[in-house]
C-alpha cells in the first residue's frame, strides 16, 4: 500500500510548519531585544522551504510525492533600529543601543498562516488514516 | 490472481490504485502550501486509467539488466494546475481547491472500496446459498 507516503509528504509538511512556528516564537520573543552593537542585535529569522522529492529508490522516479524540506533559517536584512539612550547599561560609546528588526505584525500573519497550513497537513493524516483503515475491513 | 482479479471487481482495482495516486499528489500540494515556486500538480485520471486498463500496449524489449521499463516512469500523467490566482513567489497551491479534491478523492477512493465489497458480499451468498 503506497498510502503510507501520504504520512511521510503531510509528515514533512507539518515538520516544516511547527519549525516556522519556533521561528516566529523567537521572533515575538525577542522583539524588544537590544544590543550594544548593531551586528548582534538580533534580525528577524524566517525558515526556507524547498519541494523535496521523496522516494527515489531502485531507479524508479516517483513522481507526485513531494514532501517539504527546510533548506535553511534566514536572518532578515533589513535595517536595525538604533535609539539613543546613554543611561542604558549597554550603551556603545555613543550613547546608542540597537534594537531588533522584528516585525510583529508580518510574524503574526506567518504564525497564523502556518497554524492553518499545519491543521491541513492534520486533516490530511487523518483522512487517510480512515481511507486505509476502510481498506482493511475490505470484504466483512 | 489478477485476471481473477480483473474479472471479479472490473475496473475497480485499477481505479482504487489511482485514487491513491491522486491522494498522494494532493497530498504533496497541500504540504507545500508555503513552499515558494512550487507548482501544483494532479493526476489526469481518465489518462491514467485507461493507461492502466489497457491491455494492449506494446511492451518494450529490454535485452540488457540496466534498461529502464518504461512503465516505472509515471510522469505522464501528472499533469500541472492552472492557478487561478497567480502569487508572488510563484506557488501555485489553492489550499481550498486542493482540499475540495482531496475531499472528492476519498469519496471516490470509498465508493470503489463499496463496490468491491459488494462484490465479495455476493460472490459469498452464491457459495453459502443465502445462509451464510
Amino acid at each position: 500500500m503506497s498510502m503510507f507516503k501520504i504520512f511521510d509528504v503531510a509528515g514533512s509538511g507539518m515538520a516544516a510548519q511547527s519549525l516556522r512556528l519556533n521561528t516566529v516564537a523567537s521572533n515575538l520573543a525577542n522583539a524588544d531585544s537590544v544590543s550594544g552593537s548593531a551586528d548582534t542585535a538580533y534580525r528577524a529569522r524566517e525558515p526556507l522551504f524547498a519541494t523535496v522529492q521523496r522516494s527515489v529508490s531502485g531507479g524508479k522516479a516517483e513522481e507526485g510525492t513531494q514532501g517539504v524540506q527546510v533548506l535553511g533559517i534566514t536572518e532578515s536584512q533589513a535595517a536595525v533600529e538604533s535609539r539613543y539612550e546613554p543611561g542604558n547599561p549597554i550603551a556603545d560609546a555613543d550613547g546608542y543601543v540597537y534594537a531588533s528588526n522584528v516585525n510583529p505584525v508580518d510574524e503574526l500573519v506567518n504564525m497564523i498562516s502556518a497554524s492553518r497550513s499545519y491543521q491541513n497537513n492534520v486533516e490530511v493524516m487523518n483522512s487517510t488514516r480512515q481511507l486505509m483503515q476502510k481498506t482493511l475491513d475490505l470484504g466483512k | 490472481m489478477s485476471q481473477i482479479n480483473d474479472n471479479l471487481f472490473g475496473m475497480h482495482t485499477q481505479a482504487l490504485g489511482t485514487w491513491q495516486k491522486r491522494a498522494e499528489t494532493i497530498a504533496g500540494n497541500l504540504a507545500n502550501a508555503d513552499t515558494p515556486g512550487y507548482l501544483a500538480r494532479d493526476v489526469d485520471f481518465r489518462k491514467a486509467l485507461a493507461d492502466a486498463s489497457s491491455s494492449d500496449k506494446l511492451a518494450l524489449s529490454s535485452t540488457n539488466a540496466n534498461h529502464i521499463d518504461p512503465s516505472s516512469l509515471t510522469t505522464a500523467n501528472l499533469a500541472y494546475r492552472v492557478p487561478m490566482q497567480p502569487t508572488m513567489d510563484g506557488n501555485t497551491v489553492d489550499t481550498q481547491v486542493e482540499q475540495a479534491n482531496f475531499a472528492a478523492n476519498s469519496v471516490h477512493y470509498q465508493a470503489s472500496l463499496s463496490f468491491i465489497t459488494a462484490q465479495i458480499r455476493m460472490l459469498r451468498t452464491a457459495i453459502t446459498g443465502g445462509q451464510g
